[in-house]
């Protein structure tokens, strides 16, 4: 090599200076894959066709959410290029599109992929990529795990820590219980049955009945009978609207009346409590977190405005009573404050300090006093439920704001 | 079915070799993923290639063919999760199982013929999932939450990434398979069972055992599916029983039909076909209602329908059958017919003519 005379080796120096100067000026502005000055790329499965395709509402909603935010400008000047993949509810297609997503698309994130098969499948993929899992949308308590899997994080209340809730009020107000639980045989219908069991700890043994059915069943009428059968007084329902609302006028129609908690995945008046029968559901208690459009007492909230509002604007065909549309709208909006926080500073890293650094921040359409706290050692940005009991013809809020830390 | 002829198989081979050791050096044409979607597709032509067997070779229709290759998976994972069996060794031992419950399931088909096996086929593949879930079963199987696994690793310290060495290990365990297929077709026993297919009673009057031939056909082609099952566990390293749904059979008989039944080349295609079509429905859907202004939602399902309505009309004996038919309208064209290829005519019509049930 040619040896360094002076003058070189000052050129060189004061480029160096200079280099480096430069770049502290614009150390704020830092990209990983998927992100740019002009964009930010971000990654989404959700069942569009096949046996879970209802689930698609949500993925309509979320992509109608971020038109409208590139509409209003975007985020800190970047456009959302939101990338949806139909997985069809299969994990091998789930990991074939995510896949596709982070390694030809290379997308920052992804955000709210749907299902808890398809999330386990992709989890330590994605965690062995260091790409952001955010906010996945299912109620499995295993998406809070900092310590094994510090690239994932859930967003609901976990199934898991409800069914606690559930079992420690019942301990507490029904005198000698005895305990008949209808539960979905699928793993969503056995995360709520573990927390239920492990609420009741040592109690465990009053559960005096304990049925399953499947989602091809056509009715459960006959496992209500089976139930009443069993002369229990208190009745768990985990079961998802169709078959909640099944369950529960069944047991008004045979004259059954126990005290009833209903599981929040069915607390939507407009597709379970009204085919229910409002006779037959006066009393019943659900545990919520976010409100629900049907009920009429959230008619003249802010939130609830703004949202019927942007859902005639940018999202005419969803429907205005189906809670699924005020979940997609909420999460969004979470993720949406969670890019704002990063700045200029869209690294992946900087994208997961931020998800685990909020609080107390007011989640729009979350019941009043629900709000989301994360931190580096915390996952679960909401915890918090409150109870609520069916009066009427809507659910009325009671009792305290319980937050419940579960694994 | 005409042989494939050899050298393209030669040169099909080499580049099946050669072309993922250009991973590192041209990692955006041969990038990962595509390995990984290639292994997919290789998985896919496997577990085409076990229902043709039972279907086009042997006459038998099933549409549970997704059963065998949950079985497979499921096999591959429980060894590997409990046993601590190295992936490997996973594949003879499910292909074992399978073979086991392809020919007990073989049994009672026996008394079933046509849409009638079919029927029962399809019984299968629906309740499979759910005995999966089935409570005494779940502690090996995991029930609803399925089991984790991991990606099997580069042997040998092999200089290949974890998705080089997928797709070399999927491609040799194809290319066995295609050969013992290959060699079980050209035997007595492979002219018995298309006889089988063809003639039953003058099967049964040569002296051919019916009863013998179904039902190990039928075990052969679950074992063939179940090791594309167990390959399948381990290429995805997760397993849970929504894996394993209906359409999963459904997807396996498109395959076969669009590829070709009765060749074993069909098999390769029908594989491709339906990973690629069941990629593209999506961007496919995206385009027509973005670019093209129309207000249809398609999913992947209603582009398999009416791609397989135009391909029954255009080439009814799948795409390696039109191929082949466009070859030999061509050099007839130009040569008129050559006399070699006259007797393959021949023998694929009675064929082609039983296929049309």
């Amino acid at each position: 090599m040619k040896k360094t005379n002076r003058r070189t080796f000052v050129a060189g120096v004061s480029a160096a200076a200079l280099l480096t100067s430069r770049s502290v000026a614009f150390a704020q502005k830092k990209y990983d894959d998927g992100a740019s000055d002009t964009e930010i790329k971000i990654g989404h499965t959700n069942p569009y066709s096949g046996p879970a395709s209802s689930y698609g509402v949500i993925g309509k909603t979320l992509q109608a959410y971020w038109k409208s935010v590139n509409e209003a400008g975007g985020i800190n000047g970047r456009k959302i290029n939101f990338i949806s993949l139909d997985d069809g509810y299969s994990p091998p297609k789930t990991v074939e599109c995510i896949r596709q997503l982070v390694e030809q698309d290379k997308v920052l994130c992804t955000f709210n992929t749907l299902g808890t098969p398809c999330n386990t499948a992709i989890h330590k993929y994605m965690n062995s990529k260091k790409v952001p899992q955010l906010y996945v949308a299912t109620g499995a308590s295993k998406w809070g795990d900092p310590k094994h899997f510090p690239w994932t994080m859930g967003f609901q209340p976990d199934y898991h820590t409800e069914g606690v809730i559930y079992a420690k009020h019942l301990l507490a107000n029904v005198k000698d219980p005895k305990i008949a639980v209808i539960m979905q045989n699928d793993d969503y219908g056995k995360d709520y049955w573990e927390g239920f069991k492990e609420g009741l700890g040592k109690d465990a043994s009053k559960v005096v009945k304990h049925v399953t059915y499947e989602t091809t069943d056509p009715t459960v009428d006959s496992q209500v009978i089976q139930l009443k059968d069993s002369g229990a007084n208190v009745f768990f329902v985990i079961a998802i609207p169709k078959f909640a609302a099944q369950a529960m006028r069944k047991a008004g129609d045979i004259g059954w009346k126990p005290t009833i908690y209903l599981n929040n995945v069915s607390a939507s008046v407009a597709s379970a409590m009204k085919p229910a029968g409002f006779e037959n559901v006066q009393g019943v208690m659900t545990a919520a977190y976010l409100m629900d459009p049907t009920d009429k007492q959230w008619d003249s909230h802010p939130d609830m405005k703004t949202w019927v509002d942007w859902m005639k604007k940018h999202n005419p065909g969803g429907s205005l009573s189906d809670a699924s549309n005020v979940f997609a709208y909420a999460v969004a909006t979470l993720m949406h404050e969670t890019l704002k926080k990063c700045g200029d500073n869209l690294t992946r890293e900087n994208l997961m300090r931020q998800a685990a650094n909020f609080q107390k921040w007011k989640l729009p359409l979350a019941l009043p006093g629900i709000t989301v706290s994360t931190s580096p050692t915390d996952f679960y940005p909401i915890q918090a439920v409150q109870l609520a009991r069916f009066k009427g013809e809507t659910w009325e809020l009671f009792g305290d704001i319980m937050h419940a830390e579960s694994s | 079915m005409p042989p494939f002829p050899k050298k393209w198989l030669i040169v099909l081979l080499v580049l099946g070799f050669g072309i993922p050791l250009l991973n590192p050096l041209m990692p955006d044409v041969v990038s990962s993923y595509r390995l990984f979607l290639v292994s997919t597709m290789i998985i896919a032509a496997i577990a085409v290639l076990g229902l043709n067997l039972l279907t086009g070779f042997n006459g038998q229709i099933s549409l549970g063919h997704g059963a065998f290759y949950a079985v497979g998976a499921y096999a591959a994972a429980i060894l590997m999760d409990q046993y601590d069996v190295p992936y490997y060794a996973t594949l003879p031992i499910a292909a074992v199982i399978c073979f086991v419950v392809g020919y007990l399931f073989g049994q009672p088909a026996l008394k079933l013929e046509g849409h009638y096996l079919a029927l029962a086929t399809f019984a299968l593949a629906l309740s499979v999932p759910q005995i999966l879930k089935y409570k005494w079963l779940e502690g090996i199987t995991g029930g609803v939450q399925g089991i984790v696994l991991s990606k099997p690793e580069p042997p040998f310290g092999l200089p290949l990434s974890e998705d080089q060495w997928l797709y070399y290990y999927c491609f040799i365990v194809m290319v066995i398979l295609f050969w013992i297929s290959h060699n079980i077709l050209n035997s007595r026993s492979g002219r018995a069972m298309m006889a089988i297919r063809d003639y039953p009673i003058a099967a049964d009057t040569m002296g051919i055992n019916l009863r013998l031939y179904k039902t190990v056909t039928f075990g052969i082609s679950a074992a063939i599916t179940g090791i594309a099952g167990a390959l399948s566990a381990s290429a995805i390293a997760f397993v849970a029983p929504d894996s394993f749904n209906i359409f999963l059979s459904i997807k396996f008989l498109i395959g076969l039909v669009v590829g070709g039944i009765g060749s074993l080349a069909g098999c390769v295609v029908g594989g491709i076909f339906y990973v690629l079509v069941d990629n593209s429905a999506q961007a496919l859907s995206t385009f027509i209602k973005n670019d093209l202004g129309l207000q249809f939602d398609l999913s992947a399902y209603t582009v398999f329908g009416i791609l397989l309505i135009a391909l029954m009309y255009m080439m009814p004996m799948g795409i390696v059958g039109g191929v082949y038919a466009a070859m030999r309208s061509l050099r007839r064209g130009s040569k008129g017919p050559a006399p070699s290829e006259r007797p393959a005519v021949a023998a694929s019509k009675p064929a082609a003519s039983r296929q049309g049930h």
